[in-house]
C-alpha cells in the first residue's frame, strides 16, 4: 500500500535535510505508528504520503500512485483514497457535525441522494449520530476527533493518515479515539499515525517506525535491516 | 452545480458587508467607464450628424452636352464610395442660391447672366465620410474633362477625422484603464474572500476535491458581484442621464441613452471583469496550497 525507496526531502530554505534515505513498505491490513521528536521528520513523511510535498530523492508509492511524478491534477484522485486527520481537527466551524462529513462528498461530486445514508454510516462508525447536529464549538477535543475521523473515513479509503490525532487530547479521549483507529485498522483500513505518546505506542504493541534527524532509525517489525 | 451556488452565497451572506461593499465599488469603477460610454456615444452620434455633411462638389463647366453629363452621371453613381449622385443646373444652383442666401437676393434680381456653374452633388456612403475617401472621389472627379473644379471642405473634413480618431484613442484609454482598476477592485475583495476562506479550501483539498471545483464557487462570486455591480453602474449612469437631460442647459440636443445590446454589453463587461478578477486571486492562492 505505501513503499519509500531511499527517500530524501530537503526544503527549499531548510537548514538541513527533513528526511535522509528513508526506505520502509507497509503493507495490507498494517497499523503503524510513527514516532520521533519534535521535527524529526514525522510530518514530512506524511506530507509525502498524501502529495503535499514531493520526495527531492527516492521513490514514494502509495495506493499505486507514485507521487514524485503526480501531477497536480492527479492529487485529488490520490487524496480520495487516503482519509486524513491531523491533531488540530481542521473542521469548519459554521457548520454541523454531519456537514462536516457531508462536505467531503459534496465537494468530491457525489450525487446529493446518496450523501445523507454515508454521512450517517460514517457517525455511527465513530459514535457520534446523537450529535450530528451539534456545531464543533459544542463538541469535546475527543468528538471534535471523531468527526474528523468520520469525515476522513465516509469516503472509503483503503488507507487513513493520522498526523498526532491524540496531540489535543486528555488521556480518556486518546484511549477513545486510538480505539476507534483500531476498530477502524481491524475492518481492513491501513492505518498510519504519527504520535510523540510513547506509552500509548508501548501498550498497544504495533509495528512502529521511529525516525530521528529525518532519518528512519528503528522499524519494529525489521529491527535488524534498519541502522 | 446546486452545492457551487449554495457555496457562492454562503460566502457571500457571511461577508455581507464585504460583498456589499465590493458592489458598490465595482458599480462605481463600471459607472465611471458607462459615463464615458454615454459621452463617447452621443459624441459618436453628434459626429455622424456632422459628416453627412460631408460630400463632394464638382463643378462642371458651362455648356457641357448634357447627354455627356447623364454618361457621367452614371459612371459617377457606380463609385463605390458614392451613396447618391445629383445633377444641380445653373437654374437649381440660382433657385438655391435666392433661396438660402436671402441677403444677396438683390443682387440676384439684376442679373443678366446666371454666373453659377451647374454641379454635381455627390453624397458619400456612410463608412467613406472621411478625409482619405473624399480626396479620393475629388480626385477622380477632377479627371473628367468637363470639371471645371472640386469642393470637399477638405479642412473641415481632415479636422472632422483628427476629432474622431481622438475620441476613439481617449475612450479606448479611460476604458482599458477603468477596467483594470475594477479588475484589481475585485481581484483585491475576492483575495479577502479566498483568504477568509482558506481553511475551508485547504480542507477541501485534503479531501480531493478538484481545483475547478474549489474555484467554482469564487468565480460564480464574482460574476455575481460584477453582475451586480454593473446593474448599478447601470442605474447611476441612467439617473445621471435623466438629470442631465431634463435640465436641457437652453440647447435642445438629442441625446440618447444606451441601447440593449450596449446595456447587455456593459452587464457582460462586468460579469467578464468579476471573472477575472476571481480567477487571478484564487489562481494565485491555489498555486501556493
Amino acid at each position: 500500500m505505501i513503499r519509500f525507496t531511499k527517500v530524501s526531502k530537503r526544503y527549499p530554505n531548510g537548514t538541513g535535510p527533513a528526511l535522509v534515505d528513508v526506505s520502509f513498505h507497509v503493507g495490507r491490513g498494517e497499523f503503524v505508528f510513527l514516532t520521533g521528536h519534535s521535527g524529526a521528520g514525522k510530518s514530512t513523511l506524511l506530507k509525502l504520503m498524501y502529495a503535499d510535498e514531493r520526495p527531492s530523492e527516492g521513490d514514494v508509492r502509495v495506493s499505486g500512485f507514485a507521487i514524485g511524478s503526480l501531477r497536480r491534477d492527479e492529487v485529488p484522485r490520490l487524496r480520495r483514497r487516503l482519509g486524513i486527520v491531523f491533531q488540530d481537527f481542521r473542521l469548519l466551524e459554521d457548520r454541523t457535525t454531519a456537514e462536516n462529513v457531508a462536505f467531503a462528498l459534496e465537494v468530491t461530486g457525489h450525487r446529493a441522494d446518496v450523501i445523507p445514508a454515508r454521512v450517517a454510516r460514517a457517525l455511527a462508525q465513530v459514535g457520534l449520530t446523537a450529535k450530528s447536529e451539534a456545531f464543533p464549538r459544542e463538541l469535546s477535543g475527543g468528538e471534535q476527533q471523531r468527526v474528523a475521523i468520520a469525515r476522513a473515513l465516509v469516503n472509503d479509503p483503503p488507507v487513513l493518515l493520522a498526523d498526532e490525532p491524540t496531540g489535543n487530547l486528555d488521556e480518556r479521549a486518546t484511549r477513545g479515539v486510538f480505539q476507534l483507529l483500531e476498530d477502524i485498522n481491524a475492518a481492513g483500513t491501513v492505518v498510519v499515525m504519527a504520535t510523540h505518546d510513547l506509552d500509548l505506542v508501548r501498550n498497544a504493541k504495533r509495528r512502529t517506525l521511529e525516525l530521528r534527524d529525518g532519518k528512519l532509525v528503528f522499524d519494529s517489525a525489521d529491527p535488524g535491516e534498519v541502522s | 452545480m446546486n452545492l457551487l451556488w449554495r457555496e457562492a452565497f454562503l460566502a457571500f451572506r457571511r461577508t455581507r458587508t464585504l460583498s456589499a461593499l465590493s458592489v458598490v465599488t465595482i458599480a462605481f469603477a463600471l459607472f465611471v467607464t458607462g459615463l464615458f460610454g454615454l459621452v463617447a456615444l452621443n459624441l459618436r452620434s453628434a459626429l455622424s450628424e456632422v459628416a453627412e455633411r460631408v460630400e463632394v462638389v464638382a463643378f462642371v463647366l458651362h455648356g457641357t452636352p448634357s447627354q455627356a453629363l447623364t454618361v457621367a452621371a452614371q459612371d459617377i453613381a457606380a463609385f463605390p464610395e458614392v451613396q447618391e449622385v445629383k445633377y444641380v443646373s445653373e437654374d437649381e444652383a440660382l433657385e438655391r442660391a435666392k433661396r438660402d442666401l436671402v441677403e444677396f437676393s438683390d443682387a440676384y434680381k439684376d442679373l443678366e447672366v446666371n454666373p453659377l456653374p451647374p454641379s454635381f452633388e455627390l453624397r458619400l456612403k456612410p463608412q467613406f465620410r472621411d478625409a482619405q475617401h473624399a480626396g479620393a472621389v475629388a480626385e477622380r472627379m477632377r479627371s473628367f474633362d468637363f470639371v471645371d473644379d472640386v469642393r470637399y471642405g477638405k479642412d473641415w473634413v481632415q479636422r472632422l477625422d483628427a476629432l474622431r480618431t481622438l475620441a476613439g484613442l481617449v475612450g479606448l484609454a479611460i476604458g482599458v484603464a477603468f477596467a483594470l482598476v475594477s479588475i484589481v477592485i475585485i481581484g483585491v475583495t475576492i483575495r479577502i474572500t479566498v483568504l477568509q476562506r482558506a481553511r475551508e479550501i485547504h480542507i477541501m483539498r485534503l479531501v480531493g476535491a478538484t481545483d475547478w471545483f474549489i474555484r467554482g464557487p469564487f468565480l460564480i462570486e464574482g460574476a455575481v458581484k460584477g453582475f451586480l455591480g454593473g446593474l448599478l453602474a447601470l442605474i447611476l449612469c441612467a439617473t445621471v442621464f435623466l438629470g442631465f437631460r431634463s435640465q436641457q442647459f437652453g440647447v435642445s440636443i438629442g441625446l440618447h441613452f444606451f441601447g440593449f445590446g450596449q446595456i447587455f454589453l456593459l452587464l457582460l463587461f462586468g460579469v467578464l471583469l468579476g471573472l477575472t478578477g476571481s480567477l487571478v486571486s484564487v489562481g494565485r492562492h491555489l498555486k501556493h496550497v
